[in-house]
């Protein structure tokens, strides 16, 4: 067992012992390790003004350089990482980096309070365009900026320095595999375990040492991302005695196809899961690309998503019309059930103490069926969701032979529209089959007003995406005004 | 890249004119640039936290402070019978903005106590620890209850010409409305921040996250009951402000000097995200009832029009905030008989305050939406009613406060855009083309602004800077103007630099400090280049005369042949480096330092009769918006916007396309996604990035092309002739709401008003669609 956390800071090799389990990345880069660079904006992962960029060995060789948001993520997360901050850019000589270059001279930054965040995004994102020779585009750029909230400029010079500097060749691509050689230096099978007189951070290396520590301490809090705990740090100020990180649990994010679909590590990012998903269903594809921001995607995880049961999680609903099956363990014993089965009640999931999630499953999609996902909220990009539509819908020869419908925002939990699929199977699949399952839909949910949307807006917005679905499926009229064209009528 | 930023690179190097950089840019993206909470903490420094009301109106019964103390690293607790000098910052005086609530709260988050701890994290748990008893009052939330039994915060104001009553009656055609205008907030980046050092005797020094220096040291002062010369308030940038940070950063300023005073140890108070919205004032919330009178050509004859607005529980600036709706009720559009109110209301919610445009945009919608009601009842092109109705040029040139439009290049303005944005065209390709796509249907709007420069209040208009060359003929500037990301400090050095011609590198702009200038005006009413500019101006030119009087006998030449060209200073037929210059200028005991002082010339205003000039001059621009807008959801995006606008003589104009950009976005955030939402219990629901919405990069202008008018040097002597660039290019977001409203009214064939009240959230777009549909 290690007592401590060791990972890189830009160039300097960290051990970090003691240290509260609650501590943020932000809090120890701006406290003891005086790297006032990146910012404090909103506390909460919603403005990216605290973006970093975690370094990490890649699976198969190579490396995952992926911008997370400091405020939110947990030093103890940190393990076995090259951590970079915006102080770690510039060369020792003080020449700037491309990114950082093209901010300066397209007049990129106003205020300069978000600036090192969008430096980090555009910087994380220059990596990736390294690798795999992707030219740059306004639709990328605007993706892999949707986390990092700009009051002064309107963005549009910082596209332009993106534009002009992203696949810029710089000295990161010559240092890349020392870096991993560094990192993977760094690789044992220890359980970490920090303590502190605030308590303990668990950081079990394997599933098993995971199952027995939670159920040693069924009452511990288990982190994944943290996008969620991180919250109740930082604005709840729970207190939390004790973390246990499935973060460094060995195999536990792995992404694996089968003949029948996908099975999905309960660790595994919305970054890590979102191409085999997009390429199995790519109207999933397209929901995580809405699903919170960079940073959130590259922390947050699958599983924490169905774990914490949020009624507004947009990965239940889309998993629940696709069929998905969720694996769950406690100890040595494991159970399976329908995803829909795990939702009891707002704020009651069928999870018993010590119980974890340790996989889900996700089917292959029956011939015909046709699988759509449509999440409407105020804004586009990284907003939670008024309404969330999900359909698996089956057609033979015009008619309906089966239908998933799930939705997210019209009740305390994601829940399916049993009335309204009821409504549509064995029928035509026309005008007047929408109107049945639309009429049908205000009998599946009540759903409540808040500040995202009234009741009048859920159930009519639900019923009106039932007309999107059926253009969708049966014509070639426009029909969205966000994401790739061709997703529409795939 | 817009063209101007290339095109412009025509005067001295890093003169006035040139796109220069942001005079902190390098460290903006090294993260080295400082703000307040990045400043070395001195050993010892306690952190404040405030502890909130939670109720929206009652009499505070009692107060428990007991687990607030028991919190460990609590050291001082602080309620309103703790304060040492008095408990208000109201900025006009009107002592109804207490520090800390006493005896009784007036908003839900109001202040009730202060807690200084060791640590932040110690002082924000303890802030939520007080037991408080409270007796629940009736409490006034919104603009209708206030209407129906109106309590005032200020007095309102009238602005009437001509006989408008009678005109009302006589025009061929009349009609009358109503919109509701949503609030705004500010979201700055940087939220509020005060770091207080006790000094000797009575004295301290605060870094303070401040648009007002020299307010915020008076503020300071009356709390501590000391005198102002004790109070020293530093500034060297703020991460974003928007108003936001003109009065609202006062009171913890006071509370961390308090702190820091009571205790003998640094303080600081670092408000968390969701306090700061919580607790600090925004854009008003308005509601805008008009009467007009036209004809048949879409011609106005009247208006009547009541700006009823919500200011929150005390009256900080809704005074001028709402004076300043009706100043731009006009917007760009001659009423040949008017009457404007105002109705400053008390509510029961935070204090509403200083947002970019500082009312302004809300007069203008209004002004706007009367524009497009008329051309809904007319049938013609809203872009023709806007034109019919245009100020004229040596007539139909009188506002409604009696001042001529004498400057009046808005034909101009929006000709230039028609052409280049292709107006007409787009238009009638999008009405086709709205018939054959029932799902996602398309809107344009091309709506133009016209924006008044100057502080209302006429002594503001004022500003001072002292200027210091050392012997190595490096300069320092200083002034009062405050950096908030709007370039100020770039665009005063290019000043310095066009006066003498030095290197740019020579020249530094150093923070803002009350101990150096003082009597400041707040950064604010865009008014930072201007004030400031001219002050620089003046204290270089003083500096200028000081050396060419002493070139000139130095070197046995007339003064004038003493010429400064780059780099350098050419007497009578020989050049001298101006560092030996100053050198020489030192020795022979010149003084190298000077004030400079400026008052802008020309303004009056006279509240009580409603009428006066209060602006110096006009600002122009014009946008274009086409969106597109998802029918059964009420989505929409901006597919395009095109800008032509007015900066005069650009003194920087990468910096004013930048100011363009960010007040475009910013204002097509007001209009759509950015919704304040309170509960029944007077409880801010939307206080955090989470649920308030702001755009984000992808809500720009799929296409976005912003264009700087040409020729366009400012008809008054302002400096190096540019114009005010900050508040002006918020208000051509209007332009958006006025494109979906286009594209709603689509859904009905264009035969009625979708009357579109802003915020135009998905929701409320597809209600308006609804409602057309039923």
């Amino acid at each position: 067992m290690r007592d401590h956390v060791r990972f890189w800071l830009g160039s300097s090799r960290q051990e970090v012992r003691g240290i509260a389990p609650t501590l943020t990345v932000l809090d120890w880069l701006r406290g003891p390790m005086r790297r006032s660079g990146t910012k404090e904006g909103c506390n909460e992962g919603d403005c990216g003004a605290c973006t970093v960029v975690v370094v990490r060995p890649r699976a198969g060789g190579g490396l995952t350089w992926r911008a997370v948001n400091a405020c939110i993520q947990l030093v103890g997360q940190l393990d076995g990482c090259l951590l970079l901050t915006v102080e770690d850019l510039a060369a020792a000589d003080g020449t700037l980096h491309p990114v950082q270059q093209a901010m300066v001279d397209l007049h990129g930054s106003q205020c300069g309070f978000c600036t090192p965040g969008f430096v980090m995004s555009l910087f994380a994102m220059g990596r990736d365009m390294g690798r795999d020779g992707a030219a740059p585009d306004e639709a990328a750029i605007d993706d892999a900026l949707a986390g990092n909230l700009c009051r002064c400029t309107g963005y549009a010079p910082i596209v332009r320095a993106g534009l002009a500097s992203i696949a810029a060749d710089d000295a990161w691509r010559a240092e890349a595999a020392a870096i991993e050689a560094r990192l993977r230096a760094l690789d044992d099978d220890e359980d970490v375990v920090v303590t502190s007189p605030a308590g303990r951070f668990s950081a079990p290396a394997s599933v098993d040492a995971l199952a027995e520590t939670l159920l040693a301490d069924p009452d511990a809090t288990v982190l994944a991302g943290g996008t969620d705990v991180g919250l109740w740090i930082t604005k709840q100020m729970r207190v939390l005695p004790h973390l246990v990180w499935v973060g460094r649990v060995a195999g536990f994010a792995d992404i694996t196809e089968t003949a029948d679909g996908l099975e999905i590590g309960a660790s595994a990012t919305y970054s890590d899961a979102m191409a085999a998903l997009g390429a199995l269903l790519p109207d999933m594809g397209e929901l995580l690309r809405r699903l919170g921001s960079v940073q959130v995607r590259n922390a947050g995880t699958i599983g924490g998503n169905i774990a914490n049961g949020s009624p507004i999680g947009d990965s239940p609903p889309a998993l629940i019309a696709a069929g998905a099956t969720l694996h769950l363990r406690r100890g040595d014993t494991r159970r399976s059930l329908p995803l829909e089965d795990f939702f009891i009640a707002y704020g009651r999931q069928d999870r018993a103490p010590g119980e974890f999630v340790e996989r889900i499953t996700v089917p292959r999609p029956a011939p015909g069926t046709r699988f759509r996902a449509y999440k409407v909220s105020k804004r586009f990009d990284q907003d939670i969701t008024a309404v969330l539509g999900c359909y698996a819908i089956t057609l033979d020869g015009g008619r309906v032979t089966a239908a998933r419908i799930a939705h997210g925002g019209m009740a305390g939990t994601p829940k399916r529209a049993t009335a309204a699929e009821a409504a549509l199977i064995g029928r035509t699949w026309d005008a007047d089959a929408v109107r049945a399952a639309q009429g049908a839909l205000a009998s599946d949910y009540m759903p409540l007003d808040d500040m995202r949307a009234s009741a009048w807006y859920r159930l009519r917005v639900a019923q009106n995406l039932l007309v999107r679905l059926h253009a969708e499926t049966t014509g070639q009229a426009p029909t969205r005004l966000v994401g790739a064209p061709e997703l529409a009528h795939a | 890249m817009p063209d101007a930023i290339a095109e412009r690179e025509t005067s001295a190097e890093g003169g006035a004119h040139r796109s220069r950089r942001h005079e902190s840019a390098h460290k903006h993206v090294t993260g080295a640039a400082a703000y307040i909470n990045d400043l070395p903490e001195a050993p010892g420094l306690l952190h404040v936290a405030l502890g909130l009301s939670t109720r929206a109106h009652a009499r505070l019964v009692s107060i428990d402070l007991d687990p607030v103390r028991a919190v460990p690293g609590v050291v001082l607790v602080l309620t309103a019978g703790d304060l040492p000098g008095e408990n208000d910052t109201s900025p006009v005086g009107k002592h109804d903005e207490p520090l800390l609530a006493e005896g009784h709260v007036a908003f839900h988050g109001q202040p009730i106590y202060a807690v200084a701890a060791e640590t932040r994290e110690a002082a924000r748990r303890a802030a939520r620890a007080a037991r408080i008893v409270y007796e629940d009052l009736p409490a006034v939330l919104d603009i209708e209850t206030a209407l129906a039994d109106p309590v005032l915060v200020t007095p309102g104001a009238t602005m009437q010409r001509g006989d408008w009553a009678a005109a009302l009656d006589a025009a061929p055609r009349r009609l009358s409305g109503t919109m509701a205008i949503g609030g705004q907030e500010h979201f700055y980046l940087e939220g509020q921040v005060a770091l207080a050092e006790p000094g000797e005797d009575d004295e301290v020094r605060i870094w303070c996250s401040t648009q007002h220096p020299s307010e915020t040291q008076h503020i300071v002062a009356h709390a501590l009951g000391v005198a102002s010369h004790a109070v020293t308030v530093e500034v060297r940038r703020m991460g974003g402000a928007f108003g936001g940070k003109e009065t609202q950063a006062n009171p913890f300023a006071c509370l961390a000097a308090i702190v820091a005073k009571k205790t003998g140890r640094a303080a600081k108070l670092r408000l968390d995200r969701d306090d700061d919205m919580i607790v600090t004032g925004k854009r008003h919330e308005f509601v805008v009832r008009y009467d007009v009178g036209y004809d048949d050509d879409g011609r106005i004859h009247a208006v009547d029009m009541l700006y009823a607005a919500r200011c929150g529980y005390s009256a900080d600036l809704s005074g001028p905030v709402t004076d300043r709706a009706l100043f731009h009720a006009d917007n760009c559009y001659f009423y040949p008989a008017v009457r404007l109110r105002s109705l400053p209301l008390k509510t029961n919610t935070c204090s509403n305050t200083a947002f970019r445009g500082f009312g302004g945009p809300q007069g203008m919608l209004g002004g706007e939406r009367v524009i497009e009601e008329v051309a809904f009842a007319t049938g013609l092109d809203p872009l023709e009613v806007r034109r019919r109705n245009f100020y004229g040029i040596g007539e139909r040139d009188l506002t409604p406060y009696c001042q001529t439009v004498e400057d009046n290049v808005i034909a101009d303005v929006v000709d230039t855009l028609v052409a280049r944005c292709d107006y007409a065209a787009r238009r009638a390709t999008i009405r086709a083309a709205n018939a054959a796509a029932p799902l996602i249907v398309r809107g344009i709007a091309l709506t133009p602004v016209k924006f008044g420069i100057s502080f209302t209040a006429t002594q503001f208009n004022q500003a001072a800077a002292l200027v210091h060359i050392y012997t190595d003929g490096s300069i320092a500037v200083n002034h009062g103007g405050t950096e908030m990301g709007q370039g100020l400090h770039t665009k005063i050095a290019q000043v310095a630099v066009e006066e003498l011609q030095v290197d740019a590198g020579s020249v530094r702009v150093t923070a803002t400090t009350t101990g150096k200038v003082p009597n400041t005006s707040a950064t604010a009413a865009s008014s930072g280049a201007d004030l400031n500019g001219k002050a620089v101006q003046a204290a270089v030119r003083t500096l200028k005369d000081r050396l060419v009087t002493f070139a000139a006998e130095q070197y046995g030449v007339p003064p004038d042949t003493v010429a400064f060209l780059p780099g350098r200073v050419r007497i009578g037929n020989q050049d001298v480096p101006f560092a030996a210059l100053i050198r020489q200028a030192y020795f022979a005991r010149v003084q190298l330092s000077a004030t400079g002082f400026y008052k802008t010339p020309k303004i009056h205003w006279d509240r009580d009769a409603g009428r006066g000039r209060p602006f110096y001059y006009f600002a122009y621009g014009a946008a274009c918006v086409e969106v597109a807008v998802d029918t059964l959801t009420g989505e929409y995006r901006i597919e395009r916007a095109d800008i032509v606008h007015d900066c005069g003589r650009s003194l920087n104009p990468a910096i004013d396309i930048g100011q363009i950009e960010g007040g475009f976005v910013q204002g097509a955030g007001w209009l759509t996604t950015e919704e304040l939402v309170w509960d029944a219990a007077g409880r801010l629901r939307t206080h955090a990035p989470s649920t308030y919405k702001i755009p984000a990069c992808g809500d720009r202008p799929r296409v976005f092309n912003v264009h700087l008018l040409d020729n366009a040097a400012s008809h008054e002597d302002t400096i190096f002739r540019s114009k005010a660039v900050g508040e002006p290019p918020l208000m051509l977001g209007i332009a958006v709401l006025h494109a979906l409203s286009d594209a709603v009214a689509s859904v009905g064939g264009w035969r009625v008003c979708p009357r579109l009240d802003a915020p135009a959230t998905p929701e409320r777009v597809l209600r308006a669609i609804e409602t057309l549909r039923a």
